[in-house]
């Protein structure tokens, strides 16, 4: 026996019309507001932080602590600004959801909102996905209809107001304090902690800063209680999560369970590795978390665990690749990503990512020069702990990672071009029709 | 790599014959004074405005800059830092459709690649280049967040999900003959980049109920657990027991919402790599 799969956000994605107010109303929705409502704030901010909600964005921080962080109202505005930039490579949980529940977002937006004390709320949806952006429009649209949004909320008293609002295309805009600078009409550059957003965020004012799946789900947790959420996980990672499983397996797709689930009994679940190929090395959670390698297959996907065996949980993205890889083109290829995503402001993120590049570049081509690898371990660590948010310390984590798993590689790659050693239509999907045809 | 002409903003004024006619000036001051009163400080309203011109002009160009510098009482200069700063705001007219290949890590070993070249064979253009007839803009884009139907390919935004290189041609020549073309998960038809640019400005065009609620990847978990009647516990339903034994029933099978893992405080609930306590 294993752990079982816990559909939650994902329960009724398969619902006819499952983005609309009227699913989502016949499935349940909007019961945890009407429960919101009827209690104090501060105690809601208690329920998330008995819950044991950490969030979904990536680091894991406490919800309910995040919100509590907020200083005492001093009649001034307040803001929640939701994170809804999905860009981390191999990250693709926040879209479906947003496309297929948006109502979820909206509905947890409004209790969070009331619980910190704010009357106008923003979601900082990625620009290139216009669909997704269509459908939060319209759940917004819907829900101030149906009186879930607007003035005195289901005869609350509470006003809320949200603001959908898209970006441009920009990575660094899913780190919290470049959101917030995007989100006042400037470059997306982070800013300096402290102070924190809790402080000084939007507009300089108390902000709290969520990512999409963390507000979704709190709604079921009004609705069936902290400790129904505390339920589930592990002790210090409580709760269910969306696992994204992609890149060589049988079944991609969302899978959520609680956590602490392994990657092995997700495998199982998902039909493991393609069909006569075998696990070379994945990804936790997105490229910017160390790779794991077949020695991980058992490590419990919670916060605690996946740092101890040396990486991170991050957005439990897990990016699945197959011996036909080259370990030195994916971290080669995740490079050229930090280098063009970097956002400038800081020397080492933005000189470093450029040099890793350089010498990836040449790795790939087969052409490394003497010291090639100390220097690329010696860049990354002059990174890493150096610049101003974390793009910067992601960008290093395929370096060292790639180099302490699979260094032999890049030993190769000093005198063989990696196409050569790893002929790349093997890795592809149509890799069969190419041979048969 | 790129385009051969400079950027045609940022060095000098819009020349008066640039101006916008008076018509198409009211129409967007009209729409500029929407966007702004959405936030509590209008210099908030740079982004959407942004995305307003490229609907009107199909790229960012000078006149542009400058009506939104007007609008929000900024600079040009300050107008064209912000411009320079995204990639969806471009810098010369675009074609009617931008496609954009990911070819970031997972999409390109899976097939982005070898899609990616055989476009830029079939329409002769590279990365950042439209062609001739204006059709079509080819773009190299990063991960797209659809990682589990890879190789994915963007057109004006819209996912096109498990591409081949002869699906995403086949795409192109579509899109180029001006049939309607239907995305995998979006709406019915692939909009134009001026149309697409207006919804992102916050202007929606009545297709939020087209496409599907979600594709068979997003479904996949969930069928799943239909099939083998896992679910989430029902509230109110005892959980201490299984605090007690790991999450373990007497049988050795873990109960719903339970796993199997073994709690090891090892780090705070922020910590990253490198912070000391990650071994190298």
């Amino acid at each position: 026996m294993s752990t079982q799969l816990t559909p939650v956000l994902t329960r009724y994605w398969d619902e006819p019309r499952s983005w609309t107010l009227e699913s989502y109303e016949r499935t349940g929705g909007y019961t945890g507001l009407r429960n919101a409502l009827a209690k104090d704030p501060a105690e809601l901010v208690g329920i998330a932080k008995e819950s044991g909600l950490r969030g979904r964005g990536g680091a894991g921080f406490p919800t309910g602590m995040k919100w509590g962080f907020l200083p005492e109202p001093d009649g001034g505005p307040r803001y929640l600004v939701v994170n809804a930039d999905e860009s981390e490579p191999g990250t693709c949980k926040d879209m479906p959801l947003l496309m297929a529940s948006p109502q979820l977002l909206v509905e947890g937006m409004a209790i969070t909102s009331y619980a910190i004390g704010c009357t106008h709320a923003f979601v900082y949806v990625r620009g290139e996905v216009v669909h997704v952006y269509r459908r939060v429009l319209q759940a917004v649209q819907e829900a101030y209809a149906a009186g879930y949004l607007g003035r005195d909320i289901l005869g609350s008293g509470f006003d809320l107001d949200i603001t959908v609002h898209a970006g441009a295309g920009a990575y660094i805009c899913g780190e919290e304090t470049a959101l917030l600078d995007s989100l006042e009409g400037r470059r997306g550059q982070p800013r300096l902690k402290p102070p924190f957003p809790a402080v000084a965020g939007l507009y300089a004012r108390p902000t709290v800063v969520n990512n999409v799946e963390s507000i979704a789900s709190v709604p079921s947790i009004l609705a069936n209680g902290a400790d129904w959420f505390g339920g589930m996980g592990t002790e210090k990672s409580k709760g269910y999560g969306i696992f994204s499983l992609s890149g060589h397996v049988t079944r991609p797709g969302q899978y959520e369970a609680p956590l602490g689930i392994t990657l092995r009994e997700l495998l199982d679940v998902a039909g493991g590795v393609r069909a006569g190929h075998e696990l070379k090395f994945w990804t936790p959670g997105g490229s910017s978390t160390p790779m794991f390698t077949t020695e991980h297959l058992d490590v419990p996907l919670d916060f605690e665990s996946v740092a101890k065996a040396g990486s991170m949980l991050g957005t439990r993205a897990l990016q699945i690749f197959d011996e036909t890889v080259s370990v030195v083109k994916a971290v080669s290829r995740w490079i050229d990503f930090y280098a063009h995503e970097s956002c400038g402001k800081c020397t080492p993120c933005r000189e470093g990512t450029y040099w890793l590049k350089q010498i990836l570049t040449r790795l790939e081509a087969g052409q490394g020069v003497p010291g090639d690898l100390e220097k690329l371990d010696d860049i990354a660590s002059n990174i890493l702990g150096r610049s101003f948010c974390a793009l910067g310390d992601g960008a290093t984590s395929p370096v060292h990672s790639g180099l302490k798993y699979f260094r032999d590689e890049f030993e190769q790659a000093m005198h063989t071009p990696v196409d050569v050693s790893f002929p790349p239509h093997r890795s592809t999907v149509f890799a069969k029709e190419d041979v048969t045809s | 790599m790129g385009h051969a002409n400079l950027p045609n903003y940022g060095t000098a004024p819009a020349p008066e014959s640039d101006a916008y006619d008076a018509q198409v000036l009211d129409a967007l001051l009209v729409d500029a004074a929407e966007v702004v009163r959405r936030y509590p400080q209008k210099e908030s309203a740079l982004l959407p405005l942004l995305h307003l011109v490229q609907s009107v002009d199909g790229y960012v160009t000078t006149r542009g800059i400058e009506f939104c510098a007007a609008m929000l009482g900024l600079s040009a200069a300050e107008v064209s830092g912000v411009a320079t700063f995204y990639t969806q705001y471009k810098r010369h007219p675009n074609g009617d459709y931008t496609i954009g290949v990911c070819t970031n890590t997972l999409c390109a070993l899976m097939g982005g690649d070898a899609i990616f070249e055989r476009l830029s064979d079939h329409l002769g253009v590279d990365h950042d280049e439209t062609t001739p007839d204006g059709a079509i803009t080819l773009e190299r884009v990063e991960c797209n967040a659809a990682c589990d139907y890879a190789p994915v390919v963007m057109a004006n935004w819209e996912f096109f999900d498990n591409q081949t290189p002869e699906s995403a041609v086949d795409l192109a020549d579509a899109l180029r003959s001006g049939a309607p073309v239907r995305p995998s998960r979006g709406a019915d038809r692939v909009c134009t980049f001026r149309q697409v640019s207006r919804v992102l400005a916050g202007f929606p065009d009545g297709r939020a109920d087209e496409g599907p609620g979600a594709g068979e990847a997003s479904l996949v978990g969930l069928r799943l657990a239909k099939e083998r009647g896992w679910h989430a516990p029902e509230p109110g339903q005892a959980q201490d027991n299984a605090a007690d034994t790991g999450g373990r029933t007497p049988s050795g099978g873990l109960e719903p919402g339970r796993s199997g893992s073994t709690d090891t405080p090892a780090n705070e609930p922020d910590e990253k790599p490198g912070d000391g306590k990650v071994e190298k």
